[in-house]
């Protein structure tokens, strides 16, 4: 589609704006749905965490609540930016704007059907997504030094801390999905698990599975693992000091990279946009015509919703038992998996290895 | 001037630039800030140079990890700039003549007579190779032994850096923590229920209570 959408525009226009017209519309029609589905999941998840407590949640703004999101937006927009003196002013600026641009830009290669449906099905797209995520943790670290407060610096020495220690389990657990699938491209890999939900990476990957999905709520920050912004001992974390719209952009940030890793755990242990009904007698045909992506989108709720599970279930960990957590527990099972998988591969395990 | 020369000179001046600041700034937090910069800008060239292996693992390792250590040690420094900067005048002619011996030595091996393409002709890009595949068999095979050294060199980092740091305390002077004992805990280890009338009966109080 956007193939000939740029033949066309060349026709009449310099080959090199042709281009970026084309990367330009790709890139809105990638991030616009992101924002969208930031926005509403905020509602989700005040809805969900609201029947989980037994009340109604929002639900006085348009029918049934469903206009909440847009009433926080445009309230968030009205509000004064307020600079703290003595703070780094171009740091305090460029903060948000660094937390949020990596989140979007880990968009480039996912994947949301087959045929390519991408917006850049580049070779190392694993690595890439790696190397984004692990770029979000500046956003936190400018913030809470630029703020010039204690609770933010805090806040920011608690994240750092933590994202790098979870990072080194992330990326054991990427290397053994590229073990199994290999290929870094996130097409590839989706395709390396067609034939029903037992070809899926998640069964030989299972304490994979678990070890990167947890990894990827403390990446994101998300309770229980939410130290960095925890209210009753820092107030607020790293983001003390900012209000109004540069507050709402690292919201912004943290709901997209809650996405980002629901689509990631979705395409490399659960398929993808593949049917969990392949190869099932009557089901499967039944259900043959369903579009990949309403599938894909099916498995990313169902992780969405386990992150409002967790935050809604779980007391915050302690700082030393997140430490522990990570370095004792995730990075041995890691470590010992890599060396299953490499068996498992020698010995050509299942469906999988072939 | 193709569009990718126009994006590798932008690329490679942002590096430069940012190279200078990182000496140049005063405030240590920035210098950090800046060496990130470079470090971005570079990976970018190796992105052109369809190296994209190299350009994201400088990324990931570099950007994502010490970067960021460093700056959680830089940012907690409390440096007193105007000492740092004494002496600067005094020691500037030597340090002059220092950068421009190491400047001539680096173009004496490196520069433009030992490379471009009349000397060394650009390698063979097989289209379906990916670039890490390309970087990690030679690695496996050729170099292995020069690859495990190096690994266990930095083995020995690790583990030499962590003998300088360890503090053993006696374990009777620390509380430990022991995870399994915790995690295994019950209720019934640390409660008892205890029955009792919610008043006290009048002939269980002291004499002096009785009315």
């Amino acid at each position: 589609m956007f193939d000939a959408l740029q033949t066309w525009l060349s026709s009449f226009l310099y080959d090199w704006l042709a281009i970026l017209i084309t990367l330009l519309i790709q890139a809105v029609a990638v991030i616009l749905p992101v924002l969208l589905a930031v926005a509403w999941l905020t509602f989700f998840e005040r809805k969900v965490i609201g029947y989980m407590q037994i009340r109604m949640g929002p639900n006085r703004v348009g029918p049934k609540g469903w206009l909440q999101p847009i009433a926080d937006a445009l309230k968030l927009m009205n509000k004064e930016i307020i600079f703290p003196s003595q703070s780094n002013l171009y740091l305090f600026v460029i903060a948000p704007v660094l937390a949020l641009a990596p989140a979007i830009a880990g968009w480039a290669v996912i994947p949301f059907d087959a045929n390519g449906v991408v917006a850049a099905d580049i070779n190392a797209g694993l690595l890439y997504v790696l190397a984004v995520s692990s770029v979000v943790v500046y956003g936190v670290v400018i913030s809470g030094w630029a703020s010039n407060s204690k609770y933010a610096f805090l806040g920011a020495m608690r994240a750092s801390a933590q994202k790098i220690s979870y990072e080194i389990a992330m990326g054991f657990a990427l290397v053994t999905v590229l073990m199994v699938a290999g290929s870094m491209n996130l097409t590839a890999i989706v395709e390396g698990q067609q034939g029903g939900i037992l070809h899926w990476y998640w069964i030989p990957l299972l304490p994979m599975f678990f070890v990167y999905f947890l990894s990827g709520v403390a990446e994101t920050n998300r309770a229980p693992f939410d130290v960095a912004e925890g209210e009753s001992e820092i107030v607020a974390g790293f983001h003390v000091e900012y209000s109004g719209m540069a507050f709402a952009i690292f919201f912004l940030a943290e709901y997209a990279m809650m996405i980002l890793i629901s689509f990631m755990t979705a395409i490399m242990f659960l398929g993808g946009w593949l049917s969990p009904f392949e190869g099932v007698p009557v089901l499967g045909e039944l259900l043959a015509w369903v579009p990949g992506f309403i599938w894909l989108f099916a498995k990313v709720a169902l992780f969405l919703f386990i992150f409002l599970w967790f935050r809604a279930t779980f007391p915050r960990y302690r700082y030393d038992q997140i430490m522990r957590l990570g370095w004792k527990v995730f990075i041995p099972v890691t470590i010992v998996w890599v060396f299953v998988v490499g068996a498992m591969a020698y010995y050509r395990v299942g469906p999988w290895f072939n | 001037m193709t569009f990718e020369q126009f994006i590798f000179y932008i690329l490679t001046t942002v590096a430069a630039l940012s190279g200078l600041m990182v000496i140049s700034v005063k405030n240590p937090v920035k210098a950090a800030l800046w060496l990130v910069l470079t470090f971005v800008s570079t990976a970018g060239v190796w992105l052109i140079a369809q190296a994209e292996f190299l350009g994201l693992v400088l990324i990931l390792v570099y950007v994502g990890a010490v970067m960021v250590l460093f700056l959680f040690v830089v940012m907690m420094l409390d440096i007193n700039v105007a000492t740092i900067k004494e002496g600067f005048t005094r020691y500037y002619p030597l340090g002059a003549l220092t950068a421009l011996a190491i400047f001539a030595l680096i173009y004496l091996v490196v520069g433009p007579s030992r490379f471009g393409l009349e000397q060394v002709s650009s390698p063979m890009v097989d289209e379906d190779v990916s670039n890490t595949l390309s970087i990690a068999v030679p690695l496996y095979t050729t170099h292995v032994f020069a690859f495990i050294l190096a690994a266990v060199l930095l083995l020995v980092g690790i583990v030499a850096a962590i003998t300088l740091t360890l503090r053993r305390r006696p374990p009777e002077t620390v509380l430990y923590q022991n995870i399994d004992k915790q995690v295994k805990a019950k209720s019934a280890d640390y409660f008892r229920m205890v029955k009792m009338d919610a008043v006290k009966k009048d002939a269980d109080l002291p004499e002096e209570e009785k009315d």
